[in-house]
């Protein structure tokens, strides 16, 4: 698990998207784990066992996502025990999160039961926050309805809603809803006018985490991997010196920095899939059963008040 | 120039292929079969396999997925609408009146194609 060397990720200055050495070296980190720190703009990384010093700070919480609920093809045919194995690999963590994230596709056909199964494996300690947003697999043939029945509980619209942690402000998006033939992840104006609201009050100073299924920067248009509106969103977050964007849906770990913004890509935990552009399409990448493992993963997500920004590590569940 | 070339007799093969295919659908359906012809569609890696086809009038098309994840068979024009297809699961549509019928799949609207009905 744990690397010497220390690196970095220059980051992408022409806008078009992912950087391909940034994306490479990322994919290189995903199976060992590694924590990333954004200091002046610079995204810099560490082994894992010098960065578990320098983890102790206000905040920490975990991102999970894609736990597909369901899905029982060769890819993996047993996603609840992958999910388990994320689930106590949070509680070995030394910094217990103080709540969770999950970036949706919870579930893999939007089946109550498949939402019951992992609300109650989430849910896990007590008091324990669980933080949702869904993904399209989430909102499949009933409009949203089931997802918000349960997770809907003080979200506006389609699930969109925010809150505040020790001083950082959270804010779920909903991307997955009312997609347009062709066109990719939308936001859509009502959810984009309240988000406008919704910062307009926070001084500049106020970290920002935003978080939403489908990517909000465009990872791979061929395959729909991004958010037809998330420029539009991302420019009302330009005036802040922090912002980190926290997505899932691709079943890979990914990271840019660009200007104030780090985005980041989580793992699933059920199956991963492939790097854009390196299959004929985004199907589950079927491996041998000892590697599937080393493909799937969490983030663990820590804030100390004064640094530039918030500390993320992957860790696979192998 | 040489690449050009290649690919533009490509085209002309492959458009020369697809009038071939689409006159024999036609044709076999008009045919006096006992059984009408149905063509069955697949959905497999994201992708309708079969981006147009065309059908006589009164044809029923049936779609069927072969990926490991769930696709839907939306019309865009609001004509016809699939519940979500698991692995396996088939959806079929009559279409009884000529025109281009353009669908996508509502979970992963990158993926698009159409139904051309004589």
């Amino acid at each position: 698990m744990n690397r010497t060397d220390r690196d970095e990720i220059i980051h992408d200055r022409n806008h078009d998207g992912v950087d391909r050495r940034g994306f490479l070296k990322c994919m290189a980190w995903a199976g060992t784990g590694a924590l990333y720190v954004m200091q002046g703009g610079v995204l810099s990384s560490v082994a894992l066992g010098d960065a578990e010093k320098k983890m102790i700070g206000e905040l920490s919480f975990v991102q999970l996502s894609d736990s597909h609920m369901g899905f029982n093809r060769p890819a993996n045919t047993d996603v609840t025990a992958t999910l388990q194995v994320a689930l106590d690999r949070i509680k070995a963590l030394q910094t217990q999160p103080e709540f969770l994230i999950h970036t949706g596709d919870i579930t893999h056909l939007t089946k109550p039961e498949q939402f019951d199964t992992v609300s109650q494996m989430l849910r896990g300690g007590p008091g324990r926050d669980v933080f949702y947003v869904p993904g399209e697999h989430d909102m499949i043939d009933d409009n949203g309805k089931g997802y918000l029945d349960r997770f809907g509980k003080n979200t506006q619209g389609a699930g969109w809603y925010s809150f505040d942690k020790k001083g950082v402000h959270f804010i779920g998006l909903v991307n997955v809803a009312n997609l347009k033939a062709g066109g990719l992840g939308t936001l859509g104006p009502e959810q984009l006018e309240w988000m406008e609201k919704d910062v307009k009050h926070l001084s500049h100073s106020t970290p920002i985490v935003v978080f939403a299924h489908i990517p909000l920067w465009t990872v791979y248009q061929d395959w729909g991997w991004g958010t037809q509106d998330g420029a539009e969103a991302l420019s009302y977050l330009k005036r802040f010196g922090s912002v980190t964007v926290l997505n899932g849906h691709i079943h890979q770990t990914m990271q840019k920095v660009e200007g104030n913004v780090t985005f980041h890509t989580a793992c699933s935990t059920a199956f991963p899939q492939p790097q854009p552009g390196a299959a004929p399409g985004p199907g589950p990448m079927k491996v041998p059963p000892e590697q599937l493992r080393s493909l799937l993963g969490i983030t663990d997500v820590n804030y100390v008040r004064g640094k530039h920004g918030l500390a993320l590590i992957d860790s696979n569940l192998s | 120039m040489k690449s050009n070339l290649r690919r533009k007799s490509f085209a002309l093969v492959a458009t020369a292929a697809m009038l071939v295919a689409s006159f024999f659908v036609v044709q076999h359906a008009r045919g006096e079969s006992a059984k009408p012809f149905a063509p069955e569609l697949k959905i497999d890696n994201f992708t309708f396999t079969v981006p147009s086809v065309t059908v006589a009038a009164g044809t029923e098309v049936t779609w069927v997925n072969r990926d490991d994840i769930p696709h839907t068979v939306v019309s865009q024009e609001g004509v016809f609408k699939s519940k979500a297809l698991d692995t396996d699961d088939k959806f079929s549509f009559k279409f009884s009146q000529p025109g281009t019928y353009h669908y996508f799949c509502s979970i992963h609207p990158k993926m698009t194609a159409e139904v051309v009905v004589k």
